[in-house]
């Protein structure tokens, strides 16, 4: 199994965006891997998750909702946009990426592919 | 708390876990901070605002069971605290896990709020994974325009 943070490859022209790099727990069981990010303040219309090639990235736009006249004291947090990719290694089934997102929490499972799953093989009496 | 660098893909990522580590192996540095400030990487990280009208606090808390978050206000103190459970099972020969990034088990914040916050008209709402704390400021201490008249 093989999953690692991808390289960003910046599409030509789009400027360089500074972003939040979202924390996950990430793990892997016989059905598949699944992915679990902290993403507080995005909601389902502001979450963009884009499989390119075996690329998985997972970008969303934070809300908070404050007042307009609101002037800032204290900010432990400084941007408002999240970014995070993934390459996602050739046994899984990038087609039947299942994603929900509930309380800022999204969890992403991504299935095995079928032939990639562990089977058992059967012996032919000789 | 989170990587703000401009280095390209998650190489950001990288440093900031490092960074953390770090942070946990040699704690806080030498500088003096608040006496109440927490180390880096404190969960849950707090922003906070105020305008004419109120003091405003967010905690970013995702999946967090909000019923068991306890947000109390005592002597100009706005404390913030819970528990976290990510449900994240342990390695077996079942699962496997790759990364465990997400903060899980009890927190704590306290932040002092200014004098002229008033805390018996708390208001606190739970979005997102965002904890929202509104603390309007107290009537008599709104900025008040005085007309000066003339006299002769």
């Amino acid at each position: 199994m093989n999953m690692q943070r991808q390289t960003n490859n910046r599409e030509a022209g789009a400027p360089e965006m500074r972003t939040l790099t979202p924390a996950v727990d990430i793990l892997e069981d016989e059905g598949g891997i699944t992915v679990k990010a902290d993403l507080p303040g995005v909601a389902r219309n502001d979450l963009t998750i884009r499989v390119d090639g075996d690329t998985l990235t997972v970008e969303g736009a934070m809300s908070l909702g404050e007042a307009p006249n609101l002037g800032a004291v204290y900010a432990e947090v400084r941007l408002a946009h999240f970014r995070r990719s993934f390459v996602l290694s050739r046994d899984l089934d990038t087609e039947r990426i299942d994603a929900a997102l509930k309380d800022g929490v999204l969890t992403l499972s991504v299935p095995k592919l079928e032939k990639a799953k562990p089977r058992r093989v059967a012996v032919r009496p000789e | 708390m989170y990587a703000s660098l401009t280095l390209p893909g998650d190489l950001a990522g990288e440093f900031e876990l490092l960074q953390r580590q770090m942070d946990q192996l040699f704690g806080h540095g030498a500088s003096p901070s608040s006496i109440r400030a927490s180390q880096r990487g404190a969960f849950p990280p707090i922003n906070m605002g105020t305008s004419p009208e109120a003091v405003e606090i967010y905690a970013f808390a995702p999946g967090v069971d909000i019923e068991k978050v306890d947000v109390s206000v005592e002597k100009g103190l706005l404390t913030i605290a819970g528990e976290r459970n990510t449900a994240l099972p342990e390695d077996s020969d079942k699962v496997s896990v790759f990364a465990a990034e997400r903060f899980d088990g009890a927190f704590r914040r306290v932040v002092s709020l200014p004098d002229d916050a008033d805390p018996t008209r708390v208001e606190a709402r739970y979005r997102d994974g965002i904890l929202r704390i509104v603390v309007p400021k107290r009537e008599s201490s709104k900025p008040r325009r005085i007309e000066v008249k003339q006299s002769r």
